[in-house]
């Protein structure tokens, strides 16, 4: 029992102490607070009935996504290393080593390759509880491979972001992996090929400010946090607070910047539909 | 003069030059041998703390008062320059500016950060934060010089894009990113100077180019140290700390592969011989851009991604 309760989340939580994704028999949605079986939140593809949507992390996405959750992952041998010896309150391998335990994961990206609804198409996304979806040069590597990957194999690229920007830890290394994945973008756009980002929560910094607002079709999940700066340092900015719904998906379709807002619930009916006004008419029959 | 914390022995020195001067003028006495051996002092004093510059310091100097930026290059270096105003969308950014000029009598396109010189002027630049449309601006300078067949010359020097309601709500993200895809691909030689501070994504939106310089009193960085301190240190204690471990110099980038070349400052840093270090970029800009202009259009292209795709650190 304490005095005192604390109803907002403090910034002091610890991102990779905070819980994503429901586990256990019940599971209280942190939006609606209500306590639902867990089966159900799985079934529905991990949306709560009152539409809030839990981050989830690739392999869910690779299973929803891909038929009959079929595909191969990609490069999963490359590994981030602490080329500066970065150290804050903990050093930067450190860091890397206690996450990749504790998450199971090598960095915030994996790359897949399998087909949606019979069409081929080559999956990057990313997984915030690594680091904070951060952006570092393995998630700039994986982005550029998965370019490759669709250039050698003339399919579509769907990157799926989660991200709060570029790794502090890797300084300037990861500042170019905004310019190295828009070059490697643009090569894609050169050759014809389909490139759809799908924006989920959150997506901000040097990820919002790179390949995430780069597709031919800008999507994002509903009540995305998607912008530039974050909404505290704009707080700090303009010394008020900010609108309600400022930075949300919602705001962003009106402003304009995306195309679609989609249910994940229907994400990959959706998604089929952008595939196939994108594909030649040809690929889905020759599979 | 502005003097910078650590130069503090100097500006002692400067002012026992001043009250000798003073009291030679009201005593009539000869000062000169003292003025003489004072300014010896200041001369080994400087050479010593420029000697041991830290990273933090380095930062320091970028943000000197004094230091000249990109209009007062454009005036030195450029005949003719002729600046060009707007986005054609929704207005004309103060903190970047553009426009084109010669040098040597040939044609190129100017593009850069500009910040104010005095309390006024700083507010109308905006502190060098510029807003979406200062990305657009820049973007539709450089499709001009494409299209005309001008190579294009960025001069960055910005504390970071601004974070405010309006550039969020303007697509400020959206900007930066169509910016890198553009410059990219653009068909023509791009050359980037940092000539101050090269904030994260803020300074990166006109920052891909064929050729990236840096003047030797700068820094580059996906995050200032201040922030970097405030986030990661949780407090605004660890700045000199955070510079340190974010290594943000010039000689730190040439090091990682992630600029071509440091451009030397006078000795004392750009601010204090301002004309000189005009002219030494100026030099620079015309060395590299004769290198690229043997390339055609597809090759630069080709390279330029090259370059930009091998960055990068992992096992």
């Amino acid at each position: 029992m304490t005095w005192l309760q604390r109803i907002k989340d403090g910034i002091l939580t610890k991102t990779i102490e905070k819980k994503e994704t429901p586990d256990g028999l019940w599971a209280k949605c942190p939006s609606c607070k209500k306590a639902v079986q867990t089966k159900i939140v799985v079934e529905s593809n991990y949306v709560c009935s009152c539409g809030y949507h839990y981050r989830i992390g690739s392999d869910l996405y690779f299973d929803l996504l891909f038929d009959n959750g079929q595909f191969e992952e990609h490069f999963s041998h490359l590994k981030a290393r602490d080329v500066l010896s970065f150290t804050d309150l903990k050093a930067y391998h450190a860091r890397l080593d206690a996450t990749r335990k504790k998450t199971g994961l090598d960095d915030a990206m994996k790359v897949a390759s399998g087909k949606t609804d019979g069409r081929p198409i080559v999956v990057a996304c990313m997984d915030f509880k690594f680091i904070g979806g951060s952006m570092g040069s393995v998630v700039g590597e994986k982005i550029a491979k998965a370019v490759d990957l669709c250039l050698e194999r003339k399919c579509a690229l769907l990157i799926i972001s989660r991200s709060g920007g570029a790794r502090m830890m890797e300084a300037a290394f990861s500042l170019m992996q905004m310019a190295k994945t828009a070059a490697k973008l643009g090569q894609l756009d050169r050759a014809g090929l389909p490139y759809i980002s799908l924006m989920t929560d959150p997506t901000t910094g040097g990820v919002s400010a790179s390949y995430a607002m780069l597709g031919d079709f800008n999507l994002a999940e509903p009540n995305a946090l998607i912008g530039f700066a974050g909404p505290r340092v704009i707080r700090e900015t303009i010394k008020r607070d900010l609108p309600e719904g400022f930075q949300r998906s919602e705001f962003l379709i009106e402003k304009g910047f995306l195309d679609k807002i989609i249910d994940r619930r229907e994400l990959k009916e959706s998604l089929a539909l952008f595939l196939e006004f994108m594909y030649p008419n040809a690929s889905k029959a020759t599979t | 003069m502005v003097f910078l914390d650590f130069e503090k022995p100097v500006a002692d020195l400067y002012e026992q030059i001043e009250k000798l001067q003073v009291l030679a003028e009201r005593k009539g006495v000869d000062v000169s041998d003292q003025v003489k051996s004072l300014e010896e002092q200041i001369e080994s004093s400087r050479t010593k703390i420029y000697s041991e510059l830290t990273r933090w310091q380095r930062v320091q100097l970028s943000r000197h008062p004094e230091r000249p930026y990109t209009l007062y290059y454009l005036d030195q270096i450029c005949e003719d320059f002729t600046e060009l105003h707007g986005d054609r969308r929704y207005g004309d950014d103060k903190a970047i500016v553009a426009g084109f000029g010669k040098i040597d009598g040939e044609s190129m396109m100017f593009i850069g950060h500009q910040k104010g010189t005095d309390a006024k002027s700083r507010q109308y630049r905006n502190f060098g934060m510029p807003n979406p449309e200062g990305y657009r601006k820049a973007l539709r300078m450089m499709k001009i010089a494409e299209k005309f067949n001008k190579p294009v010359v960025c001069f960055i020097d910005t504390p970071g894009a601004y974070p405010g309601l309006d550039a969020e709500e303007r697509g400020q993200a959206e900007a930066i990113a169509r910016n890198l895809i553009e410059m990219s691909q653009l068909r023509v030689p791009i050359i980037c100077i940092i000539i101050g501070e090269g904030a994260s994504g803020g300074a990166l939106g006109i920052g891909l180019g064929d050729r990236v310089l840096m003047l030797q009193n700068t820094w580059y960085s996906v995050i200032s140290p201040e922030s970097c301190s405030s986030i990661l240190w949780r407090s605004w204690d660890f700045k000199e700390t955070a510079a340190e471990q974010l290594k943000l110099t010039a000689e730190d980038m040439k090091g990682f592969g992630i600029v071509d070349q440091i451009v030397k400052e006078p000795s004392w840093g750009a601010h204090t011989e301002p004309l000189k270090m005009a002219q030494t970029i100026k030099r620079n800009i015309k060395k590299h851009l004769k290198e690229l202009q043997t390339l055609s259009p597809e090759e630069l292209v080709e390279k330029r991604i090259e370059k930009y795709s091998s960055i990068g650190a992992y096992a």
